[in-house]
């Protein structure tokens, strides 16, 4: 059963409070074996306590599906980017560097990539998702258009990102506000100083990496 | 809402909302309604930009038999189904031929040689003794009944390869593993697993000296 469309994923990071209460949530569900899908990201832990909540944001253009060698990364026809085929997953590790917001997973003990699927298992069935449903400060809303419009009159939903040279749509949408509306949101705009390259050649990813952190 | 192919995936988007609560497509306005009451509203040929944002049809076959898309990743085309069906029907033909060929080919077994088994005073009325025939390691039973017939099977049973233990008062051949039961006269499987009966030997007689001359596999 399909995701229905007029109900969509909104986040809005500025009203995040970093309580930890959707990734206990996500632990806690049994289809991804007790691991928390969902990422609380600090914006810059020393100077603020601002987090932010990441959710796989569902591209129109999966970078993740693109690059995938053994095709284990599927998309639904309700636009959800679904988790990792467990039979055909290889665990390379290529979509956790290619996506643009850092949300796949690599889980090396199981061989396998883990990544958030808007909990289909409840959004497929009508329901929210977890993380949506624990959310105190409805940083993570899940619902009609019509619901955020009349909830946050001061933000305007948008979903285009620009990562590099990739223009990137998604089926998520990031809330901004409304008085200075973005045409699109640069992924690695909060970045300050460009992590030094490590000759890894991507195309859309050839200025800037993002992933420095990650081990591969 | 459905979507208008030329404007792209994203057109959903920039269609105004109907804000009345019951209008269609609203069902349900809170999110927690049953999911079976809506439609699917993506085709499933429109869903997949490749990422030089050209058209499906520019794009390399391998896009299309790899689809990211679950729904076109599944659909199966009419000419691909025929094309299965005929190499796969095609694959059946040829392996049926090569067997036949096989089979037709295939050089005979050699003819069994003469072979001496015995002498026919030694062996007693209503008693059995065991002879190897064709080779070493065919075990056979020859079998004299009381009334001086002179019988000989294979011992392997043709369940699992036991030893069939001759019961003359019975009038069986009796094989212990699994209970199987042959008929003395005839060596056909009458009870139990066995598929099919014992190898009959073909025997003669030279004066008091019995020959095996040949085995008779049967199936019935």
């Amino acid at each position: 059963m399909p995701v229905p469309q007029h109900l969509e994923f909104f986040v809005d990071p500025s009203r995040c409070i970093g309580c930890q209460a959707c990734v206990q949530a996500c632990t806690e569900c049994d289809t991804h074996r007790g691991e928390a899908m969902i990422h609380l990201e600090y914006v810059n832990r020393a100077a603020s306590i601002q987090t932010v909540p990441v959710v796989c944001m569902h591209c129109e253009q999966p970078t993740c599906a693109e690059v995938c060698p053994a095709d284990a990364i599927k998309r639904t026809g309700d636009g959800v980017v679904q988790s990792a085929r467990k039979p055909r997953c290889i665990a390379c590790g290529n979509c956790v560097v290619a996506c643009p917001f850092g949300v796949p997973e690599l889980y090396v003990d199981r061989a396998i990539m883990m990544k958030c699927d808007m909990c289909y298992d409840r959004t497929s069935i009508g329901k929210k998702p977890m993380c949506a449903t624990v959310c105190p400060s409805q940083a993570l809303f899940f619902g009609t258009r019509e619901q955020v419009m009349a909830l946050r009159p001061q933000s305007t939903p948008t979903n285009k990102f620009r990562f590099g040279d990739q223009t990137i749509t998604t089926r998520v949408n990031v809330m901004a506000p409304k008085r200075a509306a973005p045409s699109h949101v640069d992924v690695t705009a909060a970045m300050e100083e460009k992590p030094h390259s490590r000759g890894l050649r991507l195309p859309v990813i050839d200025t800037a990496d993002p992933f420095a952190e990650v081990e591969v | 809402m459905p979507d208008d192919p030329s404007r792209g995936p994203q057109s959903r988007f920039e269609q105004p909302l109907d804000p009345r609560v019951d209008s269609p497509a609203r069902e349900g306005l809170t999110g927690t309604a049953r999911g079976d009451i809506y439609e699917p509203t993506r085709d499933p040929e429109d869903v997949t930009i490749p990422p030089d944002q050209r058209p499906m049809q520019e794009q390399p076959r391998w896009r299309r038999d790899f689809a990211i898309d679950w729904p076109e990743d599944h659909y199966v085309a009419r000419r691909d189904f025929a094309k299965f069906l005929v190499l796969t029907s095609g694959a059946f033909v040829a392996g049926q031929t090569w067997i036949a060929a096989q089979s037709l080919l295939r050089k005979r077994r050699p003819p069994a040689v003469r072979q001496r088994i015995g002498a026919l005073s030694a062996l007693a009325l209503g008693s059995a003794t065991m002879f190897a025939y064709p080779t070493a390691h065919d075990p056979c039973l020859l079998i004299r009944t009381r009334d001086d017939t002179l019988l000989a099977y294979g011992q392997k049973c043709t369940h699992l390869s036991c030893a069939v233990v001759p019961k003359l008062d019975e009038g069986i051949l009796h094989c212990p593993c699994h209970e199987g039961v042959f008929d003395l006269a005839t060596g056909r499987n009458i009870a139990g697993p066995p598929p099919r009966p014992l190898p009959a030997i073909e025997l003669e007689v030279v004066g008091d000296d019995i020959f095996a001359v040949g085995v008779k596999e049967r199936t019935v």
